[in-house]
């Protein structure tokens, strides 16, 4: 199979590898079981064609299941009763299609059931992408938005919508002054009390902020919860949080006396958010190609929070994507690391701009875009590691975003020639020419992958993406020179 | 906080409100503003705890925004280049996935699928062969799955080369690499990470080196000039410790030549037992060494061809006196009666008892071989029983054709002892049929030629041994014609396999033989044939363990011959999983290209009466299995592929 046959599958230049696809599995028996299905005898009528590729696989019953799965986005659809998602029939096809062997011939045109799907969620794109009335769980779409969500009744009725917006800023304001009693109680009993305490007192506050719509406020309250078992020195840490959301009650309750996009950032932190086809249709985008620079996935046990992490060539902004999911299911959006993407970003509003949603991708710009020119079948990853700075300037950065947003645990940055230095009270990446360390994040200590940072480095400089903060530095990607993700395990952390 | 050092936090001088030190902030936090007051000013109307609060959220952020790096480490040092070049895309991914499937162990998947953990050794040896390095990222993965399975640690350790070891220095989960051999090391490379390095670096290693690093070196220095090799580690053998001793010496055995005979010698008299015995078997596999002289000296005594006295049988068959063959043939006489009791029990207890773990026999047999009875009647007059345990026909066949007479040495003497032989023998074994069988096992196999008037080895098989000696006599050929590699040995002492026996269990004669263990000193090509010939003849209930030593992938016709037998199976009605063995063989072992040829048997055929119920599925599901194994072999072969 030749380039010109990748290059008509793939307007973008866009031939996964296997690991992307791997990288997409829910779980480790999902990426075993999708590598069994990789094979060609598996599969009938399979295709590929445009952003497109399909297949039936033989299951254990009589009738064959129907797979296939939209490159953008990427989406799936199977007709397998998995409730993994993507199912491991979805990753096979994709594996089986990243070999490159023939066993999923390019061209053609999908069959009648695999086409209408397609057709629907392109369709779906397009209204979304044009800021239709109806925004529908778009890429990027958030949860806990629940009654600022602008649905197509709030469209029609933009005075109710008001109301219901102003009625959940009231009741959010009534968690924040219960939440600042609470913490003045603490810190008028004195910190150690909370030890003792134990964690019914703080359950039933977090329960509060719930009933007070403001999830933000709930997950502030519940790493209080955490922060006395959390070894010495915990009285400082807690001290710390306890400032910051006591930072936050008072920024949510003199919203007015804000500057406008310190307003948006304390209205997040609470846990307002924009809906998606609104933020699309009102604010801003931002075109560039964007290289995904990292993705984690962590979950709070109720929610699977995916982050990816994006840097625009032209612009240099950095740019978070999140999506959500139910636990055991992979979330929808899954650009594997490495992918430049030609898109639209719309940032959403706040006093130091990250997050965004991404909007319509341009298909078949890359190629009038300077020429990456992989060989074929690498796919468009960019060869070679991202530029990036060194361990001051990446403190400096998180600093300077920190006066915007005071409550930034991190902020994501390439580190350039670093070198990990593992050792028994943490790990250090470490600059050998200034002779200055960033410690990695302690919270990073277990997580095996920093012996693959390690074995990557051979004990020389890496590049390493990965979140600087202050607490540390926690890595997420590094480059061997391609883009390999560190995070395979990571389990911590609910909505930040 | 963390260890990150915060510029001059409290120090600094804020514009605006008065900053109080962060630690006492926290301390009148931790004990609560009732108990001490903070060291802030609430604005009018605010209560102390706000006041606290917005304190510390002004210091917080500040001392966050103003961190510093810490001073950096000194870092390991870096790892040793490796020359080797990378794993093509495709490959890698594979290697990935193989991996991946070990961490998520369980046949989650169908029955029909590839057992992806199976093929991981196939996988690492023929990257090996081609010799590539394995990409760093998988390192970690690579180490982890080598620490869990033994089997995989020779392979994965030669593919990790210097930068696993590197790594398995910096996290002690990996110690076992650095405890271990690094098994074949880079000895099959063409280019060995080793090899490059001048005699003075290589000099340094060798003196400081980690354990693992020097066995690699070791096995790579042997390799490329065998006496450098040897010069190296007798420079400081006497300063070793007995283990390491041992495991030195034994890494010899793979390029040994008989320049190294001085100082295998020497270590005969080494102070660690096994010490001795592996260099004394290290001689024994060199037909000129001094030792091996010795012991064909001390076998010549023992053993014999008496071709040209066929009267002394039908003199001695009523049991008189013994002959000349020994000198101790008084005691001999009173027991002669018992003789044909005694060498029929022998045989039944040859059968009825279990094998017992000693050398290369299966089917060894118990008690003293042919001198249950009497130890020093049977023993010592070879020839007096055995007439009356002879049926006329045989007695008239002995009385044309020579036969070997046996007479096991009286004692193992010092002299022995030093080239090797182990005194005590096993609990059951009779002593002195345990010497023999050591003394023969270290003979050079084409003294017997010489002796016994130039006879080729499958003559000499050939010959009746008298007194039931032939177990041990053949048992212990078997052994030296393994050790010494001897094809024509091995070839004869096998036999062919249409007779070969089907189980262990009857003809006692034939259970001296380990089939397996002679047909790894074959041609790849003629185990393949004789093994197919063996499984035409009596299926694959016995082939398992010969299967095992066939070269892969199968030659043919030993490929077409599984195949057929599996399929014979299958129509006569009984259930894949008997045949779970051979079947997961032949996914790792089979020709891939025999995949086209199987697709044909993966069909669900008709249910047939007779059939056991289901069968035909779950054969069509084996055989599915078995074909998308061969694929993904091919699939696996062909990424590895350079060209």
């Amino acid at each position: 199979m030749g380039a010109r046959t990748v290059a008509d599958m793939n307007p973008q230049g866009e031939r996964w590898t296997a690991e992307q696809v791997l990288a997409l599995a829910p779980d480790a028996t999902s990426r075993t079981a999708g590598g069994k299905l990789a094979a060609a005898g598996k599969w009938s009528g399979a295709g590929a064609h445009g952003r497109a590729v399909w297949g039936l696989c033989s299951g254990s019953g009589s009738k064959p299941y129907q797979t296939v799965v939209d490159l953008n986005g990427p989406g799936y659809r199977c007709s397998c009763p998995s409730r993994k998602f993507p199912c491991k029939h979805a990753l096979g096809l994709l594996l089986l299609w990243t070999s490159g062997e023939g066993g999923v011939p390019a061209g053609g045109e999908p069959p009648e059931w695999a086409g209408q799907w397609l057709g629907d969620r392109r369709e779906r794109a397009e209204k979304l992408a044009a800021g239709a009335r109806d925004g529908g769980p778009g890429p990027g779409g958030g949860t806990g938005d629940g009654a600022g969500k602008g649905g197509s009744g709030a469209a029609a009725d933009p005075e109710a919508a008001r109301r219901r917006a102003e009625r959940r800023t009231q009741r959010i304001a009534a968690g924040a002054t219960e939440l600042e009693r609470r913490l003045a109680d603490l810190l008028r009993d004195g910190l150690a009390s909370a030890d003792r305490a134990g964690y019914g007192a703080w359950d039933e506050t977090a329960a509060r902020m719930i009933d007070a719509q403001a999830p933000g406020l709930e997950a502030r309250v519940r790493e209080l919860t955490a922060i006395p078992s959390s070894g010495p020195g915990w009285p400082a840490r807690l001290l710390e949080e306890c400032a910051l959301a006591h930072l936050l009650n008072q920024g949510f309750l003199h919203l007015d006396g804000l500057p406008e996009k310190l307003a948006a950032t304390t209205r997040t932190r609470v846990g307002l958010t924009t809906p998606v086809a609104e933020l699309l249709a009102t604010e801003g985008t931002v075109r560039d190609r964007w290289l995904v620079l990292g993705r984690q996935d962590g979950t709070d046990g109720r929610l699977t929070t995916r982050r990816i992490w994006l840097r625009g060539e032209r612009t240099h902004r950095m740019a978070l994507l999140l999506s959500f999911s139910a636990p055991g299911q992979s979330p929808e959006l899954a650009l594997p690391v490495g992918l430049v993407l030609d898109a639209d970003l719309a940032y959403y509003p706040a006093a130091r701009p990250l997050r965004a949603a991404i909007g319509p991708r341009h298909e078949g710009a890359a190629e009038a875009a300077p020429p990456v020119a992989p060989p074929a079948a690498e796919g468009c990853e960019v060869p070679g590691a991202p530029e990036g700075c060194d361990v001051e300037t990446a403190l400096a950065a998180y600093g300077a975003a920190l006066g915007e947003d005071p409550w930034l645990d991190g902020w994501p940055v390439v580190l350039t020639d670093v070198v990990p230095v593992p050792g028994d009270d943490g790990w250090q990446l470490a600059d050998e020419r200034s002779g200055s360390a960033l410690p990695v994040d302690p919270r990073c200590a277990w997580r095996t992958d920093l012996w693959q940072l390690m074995a990557i480095s051979g004990g020389g400089p890496v590049t390493v993406f990965g979140e600087c903060g202050h607490r540390g530095f926690s890595p997420i990607t590094t480059w061997d020179p391609t883009a390999v993700s560190l995070i395979g395990t990571a389990a911590q952390g609910g909505t930040r | 906080m963390t260890i990150t050092t915060p510029v001059a936090s409290s120090t600094s001088t804020a514009p605006t409100a008065p900053t109080a030190p962060w630690d006492d902030l926290v301390a009148a936090a931790l004990l609560g503003t009732e108990r001490r007051t903070p060291p802030v000013v609430p604005r009018p109307g605010q209560d102390v705890p706000s006041a606290l609060l917005d304190a510390a959220a002004l210091s917080t952020v500040r001392r966050r925004a103003g961190l510093r790096p810490a001073p950096a480490r000194p870092g390991p040092d870096r790892a040793p280049e490796d020359p080797r070049p990378a794993l093509p895309a495709a490959a890698r991914s594979r290697l990935a996935l193989l991996l991946a499937d070990r961490s998520a162990p369980g046949r989650g998947g169908s029955r029909s699928a590839p057992d992806l953990a199976e093929l991981l050794p196939q996988w690492l040896a023929l990257a090996n062969h081609h010799s590539y390095r394995v990409p760093d990222a998988l390192l970690p993965a690579l180490l982890d799955a080598a620490r869990a399975r033994t089997d995989l640690r020779a392979e994965a350790l030669t593919l990790g080369g210097p930068r696993a070891l590197w790594l398995a220095r910096l996290n002690p989960d990996w110690k076992f690499a650095l405890r271990g051999t690094a098994g074949r090391a880079s000895a099959s490379l063409p280019e060995p990470p080793g090899a490059a390095t001048a005699p003075d670096e290589e000099q340094r290693l060798w003196g400081e080196g980690l354990f693992a690093e020097r066995v690699s070196l070791l096995a790579a220095a042997r390799h490329r000039d065998p006496a450098a090799g040897l010069a190296l580690l007798s420079g400081t053998w006497s300063t070793e410790r007995a283990e390491d001793r041992l495991m030195f010496l034994d890494s010899l055995r793979d390029d040994l030549s008989p320049s190294d005979e001085p100082f295998l010698e020497q270590s005969l008299s080494d102070r660690s037992r096994n010490v001795r015995a592996t260099a004394a078997e290290l001689l024994s596999a060199l037909p000129d060494s001094a030792l091996a002289a010795r012991m064909a000296e001390r076998s010549r005594g023992c053993v014999s061809l008496t071709a040209d006295e066929p009267t002394a049988d039908g003199l001695t068959a009523k049991g008189s006196t013994g002959d000349g063959l020994t000198g101790k043939g008084p005691t001999g006489d009173g027991l002669t009666g018992e003789g044909p009791t005694g060498d029929g029990l022998t045989a039944d207890g040859l059968t009825a008892k279990g094998p017992t773990g000693y050398g290369l026999t299966d089917k060894r047999p118990t008690g003293d071989g042919p001198t249950p009875k009497g130890p020093t009647g049977d023993g010592l007059t070879p020839k007096g029983p055995t007439g009356d345990g002879l049926t006329a026909d045989e007695l008239a066949a002995s009385e044309r054709t020579p036969r070997i007479a046996v007479r096991p040495p009286d004692e193992c003497d010092s002299g022995m002892q030093r080239d090797g032989v182990v005194p005590k023998p096993p609990s059951g074994r009779g002593e002195r049929s345990w010497w023999l069988g050591q003394l023969v096992e270290a003979t050079p196999l084409d003294r017997w030629t010489e002796w016994f008037g130039g006879r080729g080895p499958a003559e000499i098989v050939a010959l009746p041994v008298a007194d039931g000696w032939q177990a041990d006599l053949h048992a212990a050929w078997c052994r030296a014609a393994v050790r010494q590699r001897s094809a024509e040995w091995c070839r004869a002492l096998l036999g062919t396999p249409a007779v070969a026996p089907v189980t262990a269990g009857e003809a006692a004669p034939a259970a001296w033989r380990d089939p397996a263990k002679l047909l790894s000193a074959l041609p790849a090509r003629e185990r393949a044939e004789w093994v197919a010939e063996f499984i035409a003849s009596h299926g694959l209930s016995d082939a398992f363990r010969l299967l095992g030593v066939c070269a892969v992938p199968w030659a043919e016709p030993l490929g077409r011959a599984v195949v057929d037998a599996l399929d014979i199976a299958r129509d006569a009605g009984s259930y894949p999983w008997s045949f779970s063995g051979v079947m997961g063989l032949a996914e790792r072992c089979l020709d891939p290209t025999q995949a086209d040829r199987l697709e044909v048997l993966t069909a669900i055929p008709d249910e047939r009466e007779g059939a056991a119920p289901g069968a035909g599925g779950y054969w069509a599901e084996a055989f599915q299995r078995l074909v998308g194994t061969l694929r993904l072999r091919e699939a696996m072969r062909a990424e590895l592929d350079p060209s």
